[in-house]
């Protein structure tokens, strides 16, 4: 390696510092832009829609199933953007990112149980205890790295996944989990027609994460997060001290993902001890290199992209069409998972860089091909 | 005295299956820089061949020579399974440790998702030999049998091993490979035949933990392999070494800490000691215990 003959200063100001160009103008700097304007304003106009897509969703857009369904992708996308902070921004391979879901989640339940506290409060604690956790145990898990992190970071969670499962003090709920306490949630929060306001919720979460990953990711912690990622030793080379950029990411990526715990607990009107396993966080990670680590949309497509065919899938393996094949077909496919494994190691061989590479790949085969 | 020997033998026991798990997982990391998850699949694999040998197999059976023919076949299963799992999806990725840890990755949430197709979620009793039911009187404490069949088919497998590594030529790639791959590489010695080779091991030392798993546990569930498999991360972890000794210290460590925290304190509490000692050893030794620290996937 040479990091003697790169250690010098010029290529230090050349790797971090953005190039000076001419300042563009007004329409080329807001080009970028147009993407994310055009999807907001499509997420935003979509509860007011009745249109149809028949195949895709079972009723019209603004139907309360429906806004359910997205409202839970949405849930995801955030949550899986949280997850890329860490994979796919800082190269950190954790594999305990479902505990601080979970515990959003799971502390905001039981404050609003217990001590009976209003919704907001409850969300505030929950997202505050959540972000300590991850200061406590991002310390210790970022003592190593590679490997060793990401078997450090499990076993914290699994810590985390047995205490919930084996319900101290009947608090958890166990194997049943924990429901929503009606009686402390806003009535604007509750019931079949005010979906609505889930999906708006649902959608804030997912725009708060994006802007927040976005944001650090452009501004001078984003930077050192791509030296780290691209290689660790030279970042400490250079005189910076990776350890606490690391400790910012994961502490971050951790708030986001326990608020996008308390989130999950309106949206799916409670919470299981499944959100706190090694699984879950398996498939966030899924999420994230199906749709494609480190990019600015690839976690919320991957994110999207699985829960629905997730979803989907579920539905389908009761459908009266599945009991027509042979039980050889028919046994598999009813494992949603199965499925979702089997086409992840397809996606790894076929689509290196997840779906938000495949424009680019296009392209490149299509001007090798004229 | 004797609830002190009782827990003893059976931490020692807990040990054993964890030392046939992370044996396996612990050399794959240190010569691949591979974080194996699909090798609860084939503890899985390893234990649903061992009981479906048993009653399916025509000689095999639940007891005497015929319960040893259908572990024989689980076993088989398992290494089968962990060659197919190297040669189709792991080579073809050389070089690429993430793409490679991704990929075991929807391994190990395909398997069980497959296992519960066909064969329920629910648990499935396993059959336990005459040899191996009841228990033991060890000075004054009354042991079940089956924890002294983990303890001396562990040892087996660490002698085997440590056997194979002193003795044969590709141990010597391979032990030489977890010190410096990309030496042994230099001096034009295919490592990969190594890796090939390394994988079936582990895999037939994770089918054998999935069947004695199962006399251990007396049924076999689709999501047993993922649970031991957490705790044989936190062994290699703490055994930090990438050698096979320093394996078996640590899984004889995590097993003891575990029984006697579960004893002494409220059950499941011992599943969380473990995780502690796993802080303490990082915050002590700051992480120096993992040889290949350094290296990142």
């Amino acid at each position: 390696m040479n990091t003697r003959t790169e250690a010098g200063p010029e290529p230090l100001t050349r790797a971090t510092a953005p190039r000076r160009e001419p300042a563009p103008a007004l329409r080329a700097r807001l080009r970028p832009w147009l993407p994310t304007a055009i999807t907001a304003a499509a997420l935003l106009c979509l509860p007011y829609s009745t249109l149809r897509l028949p195949g895709l969703f079972d009723g019209p857009l603004n139907s309360p199933a429906t806004l359910q369904l997205l409202a839970t992708c949405l849930v995801f996308a955030g949550l899986a953007t949280s997850y890329d902070l860490l994979y796919g921004r800082l190269g950190l391979l954790s594999f305990g990112h479902a505990l601080y879901f979970a515990a959003g989640a799971y502390a905001a339940a039981l404050l609003m149980h217990h001590l009976r506290l209003p919704l907001a409060w409850s969300a505030l604690i929950a997202v505050a205890a959540g972000t300590a956790l991850a200061v406590l145990l991002g310390a210790v898990s970022l003592r190593v790295s590679g490997i060793a992190l990401a078997m450090v970071t499990l076993a914290f969670a699994q810590a985390g996944s047995i205490l919930i499962a084996r319900d101290p003090g009947r608090a958890t709920g166990g194997e049943e989990g924990l429901s929503l306490d009606t009686a402390l949630v806003p009535g604007a929060l509750i019931g079949v027609v005010n979906t609505v306001n889930l999906y708006w919720i649902a959608l804030g979460y997912a725009a708060v994460a994006l802007a927040v990953v976005w944001w650090l990711a452009a501004s001078p912690i984003g930077r050192v997060w791509n030296g780290i990622r691209a290689n660790e030793q030279r970042v400490s080379v250079l005189g910076l001290n990776p350890y606490p950029f690391k400790l910012i990411g994961f502490v971050v990526g951790a708030a986001l993902a326990s608020l996008g715990g308390v989130v999950f607990l309106l949206v799916a009107g409670g919470v299981t001890p499944a959100v706190s396993t090694a699984e879950f966080t398996l498939t966030l990670l899924v999420m994230v290199s199906l749709g494609g680590a480190g990019t600015r949309w690839g976690p919320v497509l991957g994110g999207v992209l699985y829960t629905y065919v997730d979803h989907r899938l579920v539905q389908l393996s009761g459908a009266p069409a599945f009991d027509a094949l042979p039980p050889v077909l028919r046994a598999p496919l009813s494992q949603p998972l199965f499925i979702l494994g089997l086409l992840f190691v397809a996606a790894v061989f076929f689509f290196p860089g997840g779906l938000a590479a495949l424009p680019g790949r296009v392209r490149a085969r299509w001007s090798r091909g004229s | 005295m004797s609830t002190f020997v009782l827990l003893v033998v059976t931490g020692l026991g807990l040990g054993a299956l964890y030392f046939l798990i992370a044996s396996g997982l612990s050399l794959i990391f240190g010569l691949m820089d591979v974080l194996n998850f699909a090798h609860g699949a084939f503890l899985s694999i390893g234990a649903y061949g061992t009981w479906w040998a048993a009653a399916h197999l025509p000689g095999a059976g639940g007891d005497g020579p015929g319960f040893l023919l259908a572990v024989a076949f689980g076993v088989a299963a398992g290494t089968l399974a962990a060659t197919a799992v190297e040669l189709g999806v792991i080579r073809p990725l050389y070089g690429r440790h993430r793409e490679q840890i991704l990929v075991t990755v929807g391994l190990s949430l395909a398997t069980p998702a497959l296992l519960q197709a066909v064969w329920g979620a629910d648990p499935l009793p396993f059959p336990r030999p005459e040899l191996v039911s009841g228990t033991l009187p060890v000075l004054g404490a009354a042991i079940p049998r089956d924890r002294f069949l983990l303890i001396v088919a562990a040892a087996a497998v660490l002698l085997a091993l440590k056997a194979f590594g002193s003795r044969t030529r590709y141990g010597l790639i391979v032990r030489a490979g977890v010190q410096d791959r990309s030496m042994v590489t230099a001096l034009g010695i295919d490592v990969r035949t190594a890796f090939t080779l390394v994988f079936a091991i582990g895999g037939a030392a994770a089918a054998l933990a999935g069947a004695l798993g199962g006399l251990y546990f007396g049924v076999v569930t689709p999501t047993q392999g993922v649970s031991l498999l957490i705790f044989a991360f936190i062994v290699v972890v703490i055994g930090g070494t990438t050698s096979v000794t320093g394996c078996a210290v640590a899984s004889v460590a995590v097993g003891l800490v575990q029984q006697f925290a579960n004893y002494y304190t409220v059950s499941g509490l011992g599943d969380i000691a473990v995780v502690a000692v796993l802080a303490a050893v990082l915050l002590t030794r700051g992480g120096g215990l993992v040889v290949n620290a350094g290296r990142t996937a």
